[in-house]
């Protein structure tokens, strides 16, 4: 059984590096920008923001091939922005517009792209593991090599579906990556108060599932472990586990009293581990980009976001009859 | 340039706060995510954090101040270098908080007062006539529906528990894991939650699943799926993806089982958008009804029932025979009264108007077949013709598929009632085993009967 904690240092290029220093980015101004129309009340409801946790799915979607699927939970944002899609049309989203990729209908926690593969956007906590496993059910049984991605928290992964999920994903050789993302606190628990195991990834070993800790705040380490995974599943040797070890910066959601942990704490994985300034370093230090070029990206990312959250705000709000569609498929089309 | 840092709103319902304390003082250069005040509404107190990096050039509201509007002006910000007063003289350029303007009301549709005409019907038979008929039982006719759109698409598959080795709990997939292979006929583990939800995700990918339920009763353990992830995908998708499966199984009380193996699920489905809901009593439509679920594009809930398993009826030997969702069948026609019921209790209706027709009351009895979608167009030209309503069901009373039906009449053909529509149900109590009192617990076709000599006043 391959359970054991990565060790080997990986590299990049100059270009992917520049590559993972835009994609990264790019979710964190998206966020930031969210955080700030939400105060504005232009974004309702609940909003999960992903900053922080960056590395994480830019990583794994450096990973992945064309056509493979992912899903993931209610912090999706950055899971969209990683896979191709639209920054405005999830903005618009955000907004409950009519340019938002669900129309206006799904919000924040609900968005999806066939065409990008992306299976949402899940609102309670843990359903989206099952439903993973499910992609790969299908892709195993359309024998089109493809693998899923299934996202999780640390949180999630206390719910009871996801060993049954585990157990299914095992038996069946399911082309399944199950992707923890501890960034630590499930909401407002910290993981040693909520989870009897230290390393979540060991539990897969009850079921057979090799899997690996994963330093999630570094983008090359999580491409490397992804790597991997993806190899193993397209070998047709069924799931496997990654507990990728990150840190949400921001609250639980857009309402959170900040109280369960210290704002040192915040502030020295910030400061000392941040995956955006961990790729500005190699950068620099590789003499891969001037502090000029950095720059030049840093205004072409704020560019994009400001054009997505103009978009946001200009898009029309659904039209009324909206209310009435999408609610079944049409029995003659299908 | 300056910009205006404005009062947040930290949740979805907040509407002023009390700027409990400002961690940054004027002066400080910040960065985007650092703290700069803590913000108290009467559920939380919170942390406010930059969006935009510059220098905090004036604070506006002083901490401590109680009642402060979201989006009012807290404190101005202002880039490095620059000097309040040099841009104190331009407009701050603070965004305005435009919340988008509330959606105009969706005019409902009145309602009105009239009485309405009659609606449409389709009343068009099952089958051509003069097609010839076959003796089956309910369990064959099921297993003949899935083995024929199983061979007619190679993205349908069964999965569930006891499904293929054991040929079924209750043998409705008999044969089928000897023609369709191990890949197509799954047999899972005793985990409903799990594998509605990996059917539910072979579906958002493109396989047409239907899950077997050994019986309803354990779906409730997957109910989350069903409703959240099957259900509601196509609307919260915008209609880019949705989950065309069918989840099916024994539902309702067998005999003796007691109240966690007794349970009629009819009314608890029907009330969500998003899925269909079939509950057939015959052969034929357990046939025609369960091959137009498989090809339905939506989720579909198909509650059989077991007693009914074993019972034979007629059914049309021709190649593809299909019921459309949304059309009644008329069993009988009648004058007196209307009973309306679906699944096992049309065999109370059916023996109840036997019966009521000898004592001279000629009852119309309407099969609904689908709940939803529901042909309440057959109900209600009925009733205006028989002036007199009874449902029959075996779930429970309050909230059940007959008060719908109630409503669904009173809002449609007040003025043709001439007695207030009677729901026979199943007794408002979990089933009990003893044998006497699990007969007291169900429907009676005595019961069906007395609520018909109500109505009809006699």
């Amino acid at each position: 059984m391959a359970a054991r904690k990565s060790t080997k240092k990986p590299t990049a290029s100059g270009k992917e590096l520049t590559k993972f220093y835009r994609e990264m980015l790019l979710i964190r101004r998206f966020e930031e920008k969210a955080g700030q129309l939400y105060g504005m009340g232009l974004i309702g409801g609940f909003c999960h923001l992903y900053i922080g946790q960056e590395a994480v799915v830019v990583g794994l979607e450096a990973a992945a091939e064309e056509g493979d699927k992912r899903i993931t939970s209610y912090r999706d944002h950055g899971h969209m922005l990683a896979c191709g899609m639209d920054p405005g049309g999830v903005m618009a989203e955000l907004t409950g517009r009519a340019g938002g990729y669900s129309r206006g209908k799904g919000g924040s926690m609900h968005m999806f792209s066939k065409e990008k593969n992306f299976y949402g956007g899940h609102g309670i906590v843990g359903a989206q593991v099952p439903l993973g496993a499910g992609l790969a059910f299908a892709d195993k049984y359309k024998g089109n090599g493809r693998v899923s991605f299934a996202y999780f928290g640390d949180g999630a992964s206390n719910q009871g579906q996801v060993y049954e999920s585990f157990n299914m994903a095992a038996l069946w050789d399911l082309p399944v990556i199950f992707v923890i993302e501890n960034n630590q606190y499930a909401m407002g628990t910290a993981q040693k108060r909520s989870t009897s195991t230290p390393d979540i990834y060991t539990r897969g070993q009850a079921f057979g599932i090799p899997g690996e800790q994963v330093d999630g705040m570094d983008v090359l380490a999580v491409k490397a472990a992804g790597e991997k995974a993806v190899a193993h599943c397209r070998a047709g040797k069924g799931p496997y586990i990654l507990e990728i070890k990150t840190y949400r910066y921001r609250g639980h959601s857009m309402s959170d009293p900040a109280k369960y942990r210290t704002r040192e704490e915040v502030q020295k994985m910030r400061e000392e581990r941040d995956a955006i300034e961990h790729v500005r370093k190699l950068l620099l230090a590789g003499k891969h980009a001037t502090e000029e070029d950095l720059k030049a990206i840093d205004k072409d990312i704020k560019n994009i976001v400001n054009k997505a959250a103009d978009f946001a705000k200009e898009s029309p709000e659904p039209a009324l009859e909206e209310l009435w569609t999408d609610i079944y498929a049409d029995a003659a089309t299908a | 340039m300056a910009t205006e840092i404005l009062m947040p709103a930290l949740s979805p319902t907040m509407e002023e706060g009390t700027l409990a304390k400002w961690l940054v003082k004027e002066g400080d250069t910040v960065a985007s995510g650092d703290i700069l005040a803590e913000i108290e509404t009467d559920k939380a107190t919170m942390e406010f954090e930059a969006v935009d990096e510059g220098v905090i050039a004036k604070i506006l509201i002083p901490e401590g101040s109680e009642g402060v509007k979201v989006n009012t002006a807290i404190a101005v910000l202002i880039e490095e270098g620059e000097s309040l007063e040099s841009v104190a003289t331009t407009t701050p350029a603070a965004i305005p908080a435009t919340a988008p303007a509330a959606p105009q009301e969706a005019a409902p549709t009145p309602p009105t007062t009239q009485a309405p005409a009659a609606p449409q019907s389709d009343l068009t038979p099952d089958w051509p006539e003069g097609t010839p008929l076959k003796s089956q039982t309910v369990r064959e006719a099921l297993r003949d529906a899935m083995a024929e759109e199983m061979r007619a698409d190679e993205d349908v598959y069964l999965m569930g528990e006891e499904v293929a080795e054991y040929q079924g709990a209750y043998k409705i997939s008999q044969g089928l894991l000897d023609e369709f292979g191990p890949k197509r006929v799954i047999d899972t583990p005793i985990t409903e939650h799990g594998f509605a939800g990996i059917a539910v995700g072979s579906a958002y990918a493109g396989l047409k699943p239907i899950v077997e339920f050994m019986t309803f009763n354990f779906a409730v353990q997957a109910m989350d799926q069903i409703i959240n992830s099957a259900a509601k995908t196509l609307y919260m998708s915008g209609g880019q993806m949705g989950a065309p499966m069918v989840f099916r199984g024994a539902n309702g009380a067998a005999a003796r089982v007691g109240a966690q193996h007794s349970q009629d699920y009819a009314a608890w489905f029907m009330q969500v958008p998003g899925l269909k809901v079939v509950m057939p009593y015959s052969a034929s439509d357990a046939k025609g009804l369960l091959k137009t679920a498989i090809r339905d594009p939506n989720p579909v809930i198909f509650l059989e029932n077991e007693i009914l398993y074993g019972r034979s009826f007629d059914v049309p030997d021709m190649d593809d025979f299909t019921v459309p969702f949304g059309k009644a069948r008329i069993w009988r026609e009648g004058t007196d009264v209307t009973i309306v019921s679906f699944g096992i209790g049309m065999q109370y209706a059916l023996e109840a108007a036997d019966k009521l027709a000898e004592d001279g009351i000629s009852a119309e009895v309407i099969d609904l077949r689908t709940l939803r979608p529901m042909d309440t167009a057959t109900i209600i030209n009925s009733v205006m013709k028989t002036n007199r309503c009874v449902t029959v069901e075996e779930g429970w009373p309050q909230g059940s598929v007959g008060s719908y039906i109630s409503s669904v009449i009173m809002q449609q053909a007040f003025d043709y009632l001439d007695a207030p529509v009677i729901n026979c149900t199943g007794k408002d109590v979990p089933m009990p085993y003893a044998a006497n009192l699990e007969k007291l617990a169900l429907v009676t076709t005595d019961e069906v009967i007395a609520a018909v000599k109500q109505v009809t006043y006699r």
